[in-house]
């Protein structure tokens, strides 16, 4: 039996973990509202994107950019997302065994996020040369600019036929509680993708204008498409920010009532223990009221 | 006659509102729009924007690079940065400048980082521009070399 002591030290210490991982919680708890908000934030402009796109594509004849033509598929670069900090659940695990189970020693990676990064890094190609291209850097007020940083390098070595395609990989945001893995091809743009209407924003034909374009609608759709790619980027920075913090606030969470419920074993041993050294103080005592009797 | 205006970005809508006139820098240079204007889409370049409210007064704003729609009853602008003319500090903005300036001279940087370099320049002094009107200093003279 440990000796009060001892048991009063351990449930000073589970009381000042418990009390830290209430504090992560809460503070995970606010930055996953604030991602989940600056992601609505960005519809306005996704649709606003989209029209603009819809009314280029008629008009813009034989569809001739890169960007939207499908060539054999030999290097593929992958954008993942992950985090930098740990103490998120699985989240990161999920991640990288959805990497593991499409890798390809042709495919070329770039990170976000030291976890995943740390990852990457240790994997090699067929001729012993590193595959993974570039880290970025995650932050947790990420702006647009940096986003199309980073679409800028990808669609640069697209370009230059360094690469054949390009995907990303992060973990998405169900509800505080689930996260998915998700892997997707954004690059090159289909077409369908690229029309794709949103539901909840239907414009009636009779609506429709017809616009005059300056300068001519190809060279317009020719420097709209990479903003494409710089939003799909942004949006699932932000997406898996959303993600990285609810995963961190429910891990927190049971780590709050794990210590909780330790709290209260630990308690109970301790008046356990204390009640045993009285009992046996007494016992002393009155044993030796007999012998003097 | 008014029309609307609205300018959205990837972080939020900036601007939506019922403006007399405005002006944006279009690709070929400044372009002013009043209410009626026929149905077009084009593209913008970092720079500034100003409208004229309903009453005359005027407004400025820095805007990155983007893309603008414009129907008799409507400009809806697609911007990837805009600044109210509270929001630029000036110093920041400075710095910024003499930076990417100092990166340009060095000819350290590969083409690619050069033209990012210099559209980053662009943006600045857009910023600067807004700012330094109302101080009435005017931009300064300097171009990207």
């Amino acid at each position: 039996m440990a000796t009060t002591r001892e048991i009063r030290r351990r449930i000073r210490s589970i009381k000042n973990t418990a009390q830290i991982t209430k504090a992560m919680q809460m503070v995970a708890a606010s930055k996953m509202r604030k991602a989940q908000q600056r992601a609505i934030e960005g519809r306005p402009y996704q649709n606003l994107f989209q029209e603009i796109v819809q009314s280029l594509i008629p008009q813009a004849g034989q569809l001739r950019h890169p960007l939207l033509q499908a060539r054999p598929i030999q290097k593929e670069a992958v954008f993942v997302i992950g985090t930098d900090k740990g103490l998120c659940g699985p989240l990161n695990t999920n991640l990288l065994r959805e990497i593991q189970k499409r890798h390809n020693p042709n495919h070329r990676y770039v990170s976000m996020g030291k976890k995943v990064r740390n990852y990457l890094a240790l994997l090699k190609g067929n001729q012993g040369e590193n595959l993974l291209l570039a880290d970025f850097e995650l932050k947790d007020n990420l702006s647009f600019r940096e986003a199309k940083r980073i679409g800028n390098f990808l669609i640069e070595k697209y370009l230059n036929k360094e690469i054949d395609a390009i995907s990303i990989a992060y973990s998405h945001f169900v509800n505080p509680l689930v996260q998915h893995p998700i892997y997707r091809r954004i690059a090159p743009i289909s077409q369908v993708e690229l029309t794709k209407k949103d539901n909840t924003q239907e414009t009636a034909p009779e609506n429709f204008v017809p616009f005059n374009f300056e300068p001519s609608p190809e060279e317009l759709l020719d420097n709209i498409l990479p903003f494409y790619i710089h939003l799909e980027i942004y949006q699932s920075i932000l997406d898996n920010l959303a993600s990285e913090h609810s995963a961190r606030m429910v891990a927190m969470k049971s780590a709050t009532e794990n210590a909780k419920s330790l709290l209260q074993d630990l308690s109970l041993e301790y008046n356990k223990a204390r009640q045993e050294s009285i009992t046996k103080e007494i016992l002393e005592i009155s044993t030796a009221h007999y012998a003097i009797g | 006659m008014s029309f609307t205006l609205q300018l959205v970005t990837p972080e939020g809508v900036t601007l939506s509102e019922e403006v007399e006139q405005v002006t944006l820098p279009g690709i070929d240079g400044e372009m002013g729009i009043y209410a009626n204007h026929e149905p077009l889409i084009t593209q913008i370049v970092p720079g500034e924007l100003s409208y004229t409210k309903n009453g005359g007064k005027k407004f400025y704003l820095a805007i990155g690079e983007g893309f603008v729609k414009i129907t008799a009853k409507d400009v809806s602008i697609l911007v990837d940065m805009a600044l109210r003319e509270e929001e630029i500090e000036e110093k920041k903005v400075e710095e910024a400048i003499a930076r990417a300036q100092a990166a340009i001279k060095q000819k350290l940087l590969g083409e690619e980082e050069l033209a990012a370099t210099q559209a980053m320049l662009l943006k600045s002094m857009a910023q600067l521009k807004v700012k330094r009107r109302r101080h009435g200093t005017g931009a300064p003279p300097i171009t990207p070399s």
